[in-house]
């Protein structure tokens, strides 16, 4: 760590690693629930827990990125934040709207629409939040000595998916316009924007673990983020076949949507290309195993099983079954969250000054969680094609369905639990690297 | 070879291209297909309250309308159409927690007009044109019946 301030980002991290925690246990009270063993339905009803897994879901993957700017734009600017209070306002309130929100979901204080539960005027607060976040990246950027695409392209990741959370700001009467633009946000934020950030983290990771020619790994950031956005954006598509839209969005969401794996194939290819040519190695070789294990997973999770159910024809029988749960999990899993706690991995030492790389559960805590990740995959996977026969080609009724599906989620909760091992072991493992402290930072 | 300044310019150039051609497909499906396709003059007041009501219990926390929510319950987009208005009614306003073989729906007891405004709702959800969504079953007739 060079500068004093990038210690913010440890909050950041500590915020992550503790909501993660929490978004599993809602998954395991509806992984329950689908087993029919639902006997917190009067406390926590079905709608309650889903609301809750997917919001701290969204929460702890922007903590995350939020606490890898804090971290890699001073370093990469080369100055100092320009106000380490200010990120530590910015810090409270995010939590404090995080906890309220949450609580909110348990007392029937929503809104029905999936993902963006949060309510309006909670809205509001997340805009103010995110505006001091962005202004204190920016300032930082503006004051700074050098302006790096790494740089440049996490920022603009982070100032779009900002602009595009305002879409879903706003009220329709129309069901289909509600939902029409509440792709705006899921969708061009996880198949567009994040990607920019992604490729921001993965580049500067690379060129710290790889030592590779910066002017390399930046040149290719260009082309996989122009692939993102040219796919992308049209690809928006394939969210428009079946709500009421018109018909030639089949073919334009087919075909764009089709290409966006490109995007994540690039990734994947760029950071074993780069790992194999750099010649120096950085002794932190966890964090290099989550920065290729993010590269290769996501590509599997968004780019494969995305494709597997993009095709009109396809997804006329899978939309909306446990075959988008599938992907959700590999997807977020592979490309957003492997990312984060790869940031984390290579920053705890940094920021403690605790140069321990390969403490005794830090490689557990990485297989367990992507060999566990990997079977829950597979668990939704065998649910969702059972769901699609028997339901939607049979026409069989939704509970007899749903009955046939039951064993699947018994095999779900037992990949699950490796899976949560293996994250309590990453956690307790951050935890135990200690508070940042000044003895950590290099001399100049 | 390509260079970092070529990319830079494939990078950009793309994303406000292909950004401009969405936006300009996106005006035209709102303002000129969306209506059509979802019989906007049938959206009366009941059907907004109606929305209203489905919005503030996040009833997508648990059912798919449209094929978009949690996968914990049936799809509504057909329900009216499937279940008709009266059993809908007695779903919403009975006040004993409702478990249909065994799965529970919070037990919601609505009033009567509010009831009346979801159904509504539901109704002209199940009116709209959906390019072919939700499939017809269509391997059902390829199941072979055993002669009793
Ligand atoms: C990291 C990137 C990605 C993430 C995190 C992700 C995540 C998700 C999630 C959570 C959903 C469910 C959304 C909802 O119902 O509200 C979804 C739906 C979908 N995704 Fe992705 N996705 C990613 C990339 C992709 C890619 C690259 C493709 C295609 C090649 C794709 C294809 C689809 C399709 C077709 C659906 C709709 C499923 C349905 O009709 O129910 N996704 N994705
Ligand atoms: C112990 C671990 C977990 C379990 C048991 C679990 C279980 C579940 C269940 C049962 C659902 C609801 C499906 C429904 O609507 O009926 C769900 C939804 C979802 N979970 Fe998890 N989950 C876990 C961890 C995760 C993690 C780590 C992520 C992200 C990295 C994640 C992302 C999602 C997403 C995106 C959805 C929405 C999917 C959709 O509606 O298509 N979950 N999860
Ligand atoms: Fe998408």
């Amino acid at each position: 760590m060079k500068y004093k301030s990038q210690q913010v980002a440890w909050w950041f991290f500590a915020l992550s690693g503790v909501l993660l925690l929490l978004q599993i246990t809602y998954g395991f009270i509806m992984a329950f629930a689908h087993l029919g063993y639902d006997g917190l339905h009067e406390i926590i009803p079905f709608n309650a827990a889903t609301a809750t897994h997917k919001n701290l879901l969204v929460v702890w993957i922007l903590s995350g990125f939020m606490g890898a700017a804090y971290f890699i734009i001073p370093d990469e600017a080369e100055h100092e934040l320009i106000s380490v209070p200010l990120a530590k306002l910015q810090f409270w309130s995010l939590a404090i709207v995080g906890v309220v929100a949450v609580i909110g979901f348990h007392l029937n204080w929503w809104e029905g629409r999936k993902f963006l539960e949060i309510p309006r005027p909670l809205d509001y607060l997340v805009v103010a939040n995110v505006l001091l976040f962005l202004y204190i990246i920016i300032m930082t950027l503006w004051k700074g000595k050098k302006r790096t695409t790494t740089s440049l392209v996490l920022t603009m990741g982070l100032l779009f998916a900002a602009l595009l959370y305002l879409p879903g700001m706003i009220w329709f009467d129309n069901q289909t316009m509600d939902s029409f633009f509440r792709w705006w946000v899921v969708h061009l934020w996880v198949e567009g924007v994040w990607e920019l950030i992604m490729g921001g983290i993965l580049a500067y990771l690379l060129i710290k673990l790889t030592g590779v020619d910066r002017e390399v790994i930046e040149k290719w950031l260009y082309v996989i983020v122009g692939l993102t956005f040219i796919s992308g954006v049209l690809g928006t598509g394939h969210h428009y076949y079946y709500i009421g839209t018109p018909k030639y969005w089949l073919l334009i969401g087919g075909i764009f949507s089709a290409m966006e794996p490109l995007a994540f194939l690039g990734m994947a290819l760029f950071a074993v290309a780069m790992y194999r040519k750099g010649e120096k190695r950085h002794p932190n070789t966890m964090a290099l195993n989550w920065t290729l294990g993010t590269a290769i997973l996501s590509f599997v999770g968004a780019g494969l099983l995305g494709v597997a159910h993009t095709l009109p024809a396809v997804n006329l029988y899978t939309h909306g079954t446990f075959v988008t749960a599938m992907h959700g999990h590999l997807a977020f899993w592979g490309a957003y969250g492997m990312l984060v706690l790869g940031m984390i991995t290579y920053a705890a030492p940094l920021l403690t000054g605790r140069k321990l790389y390969n403490a005794p559960g830090a490689s557990y805590a990485f297989w367990l969680s992507n060999i566990g990740m990997i079977g829950m995959t597979t668990a939704f996977a065998a649910a969702g094609v059972t769901q699609v026969y028997l339901e939607r080609k049979v026409g069989m009724d939704f509970i007899d369905t749903q009955q046939a599906m039951q064993v699947h989620f018994l095999v779900l909760i037992g990949a699950a639990t490796l899976f949560t091992t293996g994250i309590v072991m990453f956690v307790v493992n951050f935890f135990k690297y200690g508070r940042p402290t000044d003895e950590a930072l290099e001399p100049a | 070879m390509l260079s970092k300044n070529q990319a830079r310019a494939f990078f950009l150039g793309g994303t406000v291209v292909f950004f401009l051609i969405f936006l300009g497909l996106s005006w035209h499906t709102l303002a000129r297909e969306v209506p059509k396709q979802t019989h906007e003059e049938n959206l009366t007041e009941a059907v907004v309250r109606g929305k209203q009501i489905f919005d503030k219990n996040n009833c997508m926390g648990c059912h798919t309308i449209l094929g978009e929510g949690a996968y914990y319950a049936p799809e509504l987009t057909k329900a009216y159409e499937r279940k008709g208005e009266a059993y809908i009614k007695t779903v919403l306003t009975v006040k004993e927690p409702w478990q249909p073989r065994g799965r529970k729906m919070v037990a919601y007891a609505m009033s009567d007009q509010d009831a009346s405004d979801v159904i509504a709702f539901l109704k002209w959800i199940g009116e709209m044109d959906l390019n072919g969504f939700p499939p017809k079953p269509d391997l059902q007739s390829k199941v072979p019946v055993p002669a009793k």
